[in-house]
């Protein structure tokens, strides 16, 4: 099975650019370009020495003791919450600014949820010298407020948004007004798997190189670059596309991601697009959707601000439908126990989206030979105010 | 093809006027007293905009009567039932705005026929794709005599407009600046764009919109193209609550005012 996309950017039924016509010179130019600038030798050495000098790469494959001996299994986690800014958002966001240093682009603009992706555009733009907007939905700055508080800190622009659900789904929106607005200097980095084509294989490759590394760490740790199953969390799907990325023709390996029930499925609260959605196109790309029958959007639900979003990633709509990935799900109860046991066995306080992940633990069978690999995306920091409502008094 | 709108082009003696309205607002059952009272009061072309809950291309204005109408109740089917009682007493053509993802849900096809049968002319569906209407859909809107209108902006290219000539038809929408509708456009910018589209000598004819919003900004795209397109200031105009009739009146003849001239090319 083919798991790139076509020069249309389409993976199976999945992808394409549905952009209106102000944007498609600046799509149609990071569609003839960002293969050619990605796999420019220079391009590759500032990248990859900014990933190491900055970022702090490669990070961590801690194998988990305490949780291995519990399931009785081999349980390593990536530790991509060790990377600068505090998640993988900052793997693509380096790599987007050098992008758009190279396109002549002055200005760069972003959407966050969480707040994560946010900073690390925020403090790449730090770096660069670079002026910087962030979107983001009034609802997500009350409850990621330290995230803000950062944002601005590192000389960002972080402007509310207050349409639709105020969450990650609006703020992009917004951002995709202020690209249409300002396409002629302006560089949209969109932190996820999601938007037209190219955005999602691009920012699935910047994300690469977590897979990349799990298949030499665990080559080193056992002798076979091949863990048995890969589990991430899924939203738009980042870390997941990264964390599955160089093992997707790999078919030996179970690829597990892992979606936000919110309140539960069906509790009209959830954030499970596979579950829920149908196909559908949003924010330019023709995927999985939760939608009326109207065709209308709807506003999903998940205590993390990371996963509360309507669609999913194409790649990972055509991972559902061939199958070649299994879809799972964690409330948000499961996600804050799954965080609280990660926290008191292994001293790892993880995000509220990396807990869904380690959530699927309770959900599948495993043998002692297994070899388990979750991608422990981000930090729980921006997730305190919510943990500490939770602690026993 | 031999329609509403290709009639309309060739017999016109003034300055095109499309008035935008997103159906369904301000109240889900005014969208028939808008499209009559605009025909009424001087528009040659009612767009209708089907509201969606993530209007991309859309500044603050649209996106909430977009917002309204969804919540009074509209959808594709209550408009299309709409248009179908509507559709007797209207003599200018009617042509539908909206986002690729409702239309896709409620079935291509079936909204083809539906709105073919309800007197509508044309479609603009913004986030359409060239690539995705030449392959998916062009023979269909064909079928059911629409005709497509594709938006060009300051930054597409000739080429590009030039390939939009061949596939489109009914008019071309020439966005005024990249930009979200209804944003504030630097004239000087503009007149040399509409000088350059002027020059290109297209088959289709030509509308001029987002941001325009008075008689001098219509008048002076008429001096070059055969028309304007104004939306977000007439919704303005209704967002403050009155008369329909009315307001549109007073809305209309503003814009017009010394544009009623013959034109002179």
């Amino acid at each position: 099975m083919n798991f790139s996309v076509n020069e249309y950017g389409y993976y199976g039924n999945f992808g394409g650019a549905f952009i209106p016509e102000m944007l498609y010179p600046n799509v149609k130019q990071l569609q003839d370009s960002y293969i050619d600038i990605m796999e420019d030798p220079a391009f590759q050495l500032e990248f990859q020495q900014l990933l190491k000098d900055y970022v702090g790469r490669p990070t961590p494959l801690f194998f988990a003791e305490h949780l291995s001996k519990q399931w009785n299994t081999n349980i390593y986690l990536k530790r991509e919450d060790l990377c600068h800014t505090g998640a993988h958002k900052i793997n693509n966001t380096i790599g987007q600014v050098l992008l758009a240093k190279r396109l002549g682009k002055t200005r760069i603009i972003a959407e966050t949820g969480a707040g994560q992706h946010g900073v690390a555009t925020a403090t790449v733009c730090a770096l660069m010298g670079l002026p910087c907007v962030v979107y983001m939905g009034e609802k997500d700055m009350a409850r990621q407020a330290s995230n803000v508080a950062r944002m601005k800190m590192l000389g960002a622009t972080v402007v509310p948004v207050s349409s639709g659900s105020k969450t990650l789904k609006d703020a992009t929106n917004e951002a995709i007004r202020d690209w249409i607005n300002h396409a002629a200097d302006t560089h949209y980095i969109i932190g996820s798997v999601v938007g037209p084509h190219p955005y999602p294989d691009m920012v699935a490759r910047f994300q690469s190189v977590i897979s990349a590394e799990i298949k030499s760490q665990l080559l080193e740790r056992t002798g076979n670059e091949l863990p048995t199953h890969v589990i991430a969390c899924v939203g738009g799907g980042s870390n997941a596309a990264g964390a599955f990325y160089h093992f997707l023709n790999d078919d030996q390996v179970q690829l597990i991601a892992v979606e936000a029930a919110g309140c539960g499925i069906d509790s009209g609260k959830s954030a499970a697009t596979t579950q829920l959605g149908t196909m559908g196109i949003l924010h330019g790309s023709k995927s999985l959707l939760m939608q009326t029958a109207d065709g209308q959007v709807t506003e999903p639900h998940s205590i993390s601000a990371g996963l509360d979003y309507p669609g999913i990633g194409p790649l990972h709509a055509h991972l559902f439908e061939s199958g070649r990935a299994r879809f799972l799900w964690a409330t948000d109860d499961e996600a804050m126990a799954a965080a609280m046991h990660l926290s008191k066995t292994a001293g790892i306080i993880p995000a509220l989206e990396s807990a869904h992940a380690l959530h699927a633990l309770t959900q599948l069978e495993w043998k002692p030979s297994d070899v388990v690999v979750i991608c422990l995306s981000g930090r729980g920091d921006k997730d305190l105010d919510t943990y500490m409502k939770n602690l026993p008094s | 093809m031999q329609n509403k709108l290709t009639h309309l082009f060739e017999q016109h003696h003034r300055p095109i006027l499309n008035m935008y309205c997103t159906a369904g607002y301000p109240e889900l059952n005014s969208t028939g007293e808008v499209m009559k009272a605009l025909q009424a009061h001087g528009a040659d072309i009612i767009e209708l905009g089907m509201p969606y809950s993530d209007p991309l291309a859309d500044g603050p204005v649209i996106q909430f009567s977009n917002s309204i109408a969804l919540q009074n109740g509209m959808s594709i089917a209550v408009l299309l039932e709409q248009l179908l009682q509507i559709n007797p007493s209207m003599h200018i053509p009617v042509i539908l705005m909206g986002y690729l993802n409702p239309i896709l849900q409620f079935g291509m096809e079936k909204f083809c026929r539906e709105a073919s049968a309800a007197g509508v002319t044309g479609l603009i569906i913004p986030d359409l794709p060239m690539h995705e209407f030449e392959n998916e859909y062009q023979d269909m809107f064909l079928q059911y005599g629409l005709c497509f209108i594709f938006l060009i902006s300051p930054e597409t290219s000739e080429a590009r407009i030039r390939k939009i000539d061949t596939l489109g038809s009914g008019f071309i929408y020439a966005v005024s600046s990249s930009a979200t509708t209804g944003q504030a456009i630097d004239m000087q910018q503009q007149e040399a764009y509409l000088a350059r589209l002027k020059s290109l000598q297209l088959r289709n004819p030509i509308l001029v919109g987002f941001g325009i919003k008075d008689h001098a900004g219509f008048s002076k795209i008429s001096s070059y193209v055969q028309g304007a397109i104004i939306g977000s200031a007439y919704i303005l105009a209704l967002r403050s609550g009155g008369d329909i009739s009315t307001i549109t009146k007073e809305f209309v003849n503003t814009i017009r005012e010394k544009a009623e001239l013959p034109k002179t090319n």
